[in-house]
C-alpha cells in the first residue's frame, strides 16, 4: 500500500529556534585541535590571530559542536536529540529507519570565543516515495542556520536525509 | 610571533595539483577524543560493546564532525593560516576504526576568482584505509590572490562561500 502523507506545511518554516547553552569556548577549540593535531597558529597564537583574523576564532568545522546539548542537565530526564526536524519527519511519515546521506557545511562570518550563537532548523524539501537499496522511503533536505548575537550569519549546515522502511522479502 | 607570509597564493596553483598526503594511525584515543571535542556523546564513538552489539561494527568509529576537523587540518596544513574555508560537502561510505591507518589525499579540481575578486580553490578529498575510500569531501577554500590579499578580511557581500 502506498499512501502519501503531506508535510508541505513544514517546508520553509523556521523551527526549533534556540540559543546556545554556553558561549563558544577556547577550551573546546584546543581540545579539538589536539584531537586532530591541528597546529594552525590561528588557534594557538593570539598575535597571529589578531593580525590575520582580527582576533581569535574557532575552527570553522566546529560549527555544529556549539549546539550539541549537554549529555545531562538538571531537570532533563532523557538525552536530547540534535537535528530534531529529521526525527520529526521519521515519526510523521511513519518511517522507522533514517540515515543522513549527505552533509554540506557553508561558513560565513568567523565564530569567535565568547560568541553566543543562535540556531534554527528549516525543512527545504521532501521528495515523493523512492526505492533504494536500503528500502522504500522519502528523501528530505534540512538546513540548520547559525548566527551570532550581532545577527550575522556564521554558517549553514545542509543535511540530506533518507527515511525508509525495509522492503518485505519477495513472496514465493 | 607576527603573522607569517601566506604559505601559498592563488598564482602558485594549477588544476590537478596534489596536496601533501596526511597519514595517521587511528587509535581508540583518536576516536574518543574527537567525539568528545565535538560534543558527540553517542556510545558508538566511545563504547566498543555498544558499537559491536548495537551498530554491528567491529569497533568504535570516527564520528563525522571529527572527520570534518581532520579534513580542515589537512587543507590548512597546505594553505597555511590565510586559507579560509568556504564550503565542505561530505559523503560517508564506511567507518574508520582504531587500528586503521588513514590516508587523506586531495587534488585541486577547480581554480576560480569570483566577482568580488576572491580566489577560490576547489579540492576533492578522500580518506582511505588500505586503498578503500571510507569517506570523501568536496571543499571550497579561499586563498590569497597575491601577497597583499587576505581572505579573512572579507565580510558580508565580499564573501560568497
Amino acid at each position: 500500500m502506498t499512501r502519501t502523507i503531506d508535510v508541505s506545511d513544514l517546508v520553509g518554516v523556521p523551527m526549533y529556534e534556540e540559543t546556545g547553552e554556553f558561549p563558544v569556548e577556547q577550551g573546546y577549540i584546543w581540545t579539538m585541535c589536539a584531537a586532530v593535531e591541528n597546529g594552525n597558529p590561528l588557534f594557538w597564537d593570539r598575535a597571529v590571530a589578531e593580525e590575520i583574523t582580527g582576533g581569535p576564532i574557532a575552527p570553522p568545522t566546529m560549527l555544529s559542536a556549539w549546539f550539541r546539548p549537554h549529555h545531562w542537565a538538571p531537570g532533563s530526564s532523557e538525552p536530547r536529540l540534535p537535528l530534531k526536524v529529521h526525527f520529526d519527519l521519521k515519526d510523521r511519515l511513519g518511517l522507522p529507519e533514517a540515515v543522513i546521506t549527505e552533509n554540506t557545511m557553508v561558513f560565513h562570518e568567523p565564530v569567535r570565543p565568547g560568541d553566543v550563537l543562535r540556531t534554527r532548523q528549516i525543512l527545504r524539501s521532501v521528495t515523493d516515495e523512492k526505492t533504494t537499496r536500503l528500502g522504500t522511503g522519502r528523501f528530505w533536505v534540512i538546513d540548520v542556520e547559525y548566527e551570532n548575537e550581532r545577527g550575522e550569519l556564521v554558517g549553514v549546515e545542509t543535511y540530506t536525509g533518507f527515511g525508509y522502511r525495509r522492503d518485505a522479502p519477495q513472496k514465493r | 610571533m607576527s603573522a607569517p607570509a601566506p604559505l601559498l597564493i592563488f598564482g602558485d596553483l594549477a588544476e590537478g595539483d596534489r596536496l601533501p598526503p596526511l597519514r595517521y594511525d587511528v587509535t581508540a584515543t583518536t576516536v574518543v577524543l574527537g567525539a568528545l571535542a565535538s560534543r558527540d556523546w553517542r556510545p558508538m564513538h566511545h563504547d566498543k560493546d555498544f558499537a559491536v552489539e548495537r551498530n554491528g561494527t567491529k569497533d568504535i568509529f570516527l564520528n563525522t564532525p571529527n572527520q570534518a576537523a581532520w579534513f580542515e587540518r589537512f587543507l590548512t596544513d597546505w594553505t597555511g593560516p590565510h586559507g579560509r574555508l568556504g564550503r565542505m560537502t561530505f559523503r560517508m561510505r564506511d567507518s574508520v576504526f582504531p587500528g586503521d591507518t588513514m590516508i587523506i589525499d586531495g587534488v585541486v579540481q577547480e581554480l576560480t576568482v569570483d566577482d568580488t575578486g576572491c580566489a577560490w580553490v576547489g579540492v576533492d578529498i578522500t580518506l582511505s584505509v588500505e586503498d578503500s575510500v571510507k569517506s570523501s569531501c568536496t571543499a571550497r577554500i579561499a586563498v590569497p590572490l597575491d601577497d597583499d590579499d587576505n581572505p579573512w578580511r572579507r565580510s558580508r557581500h565580499e564573501w560568497k562561500p
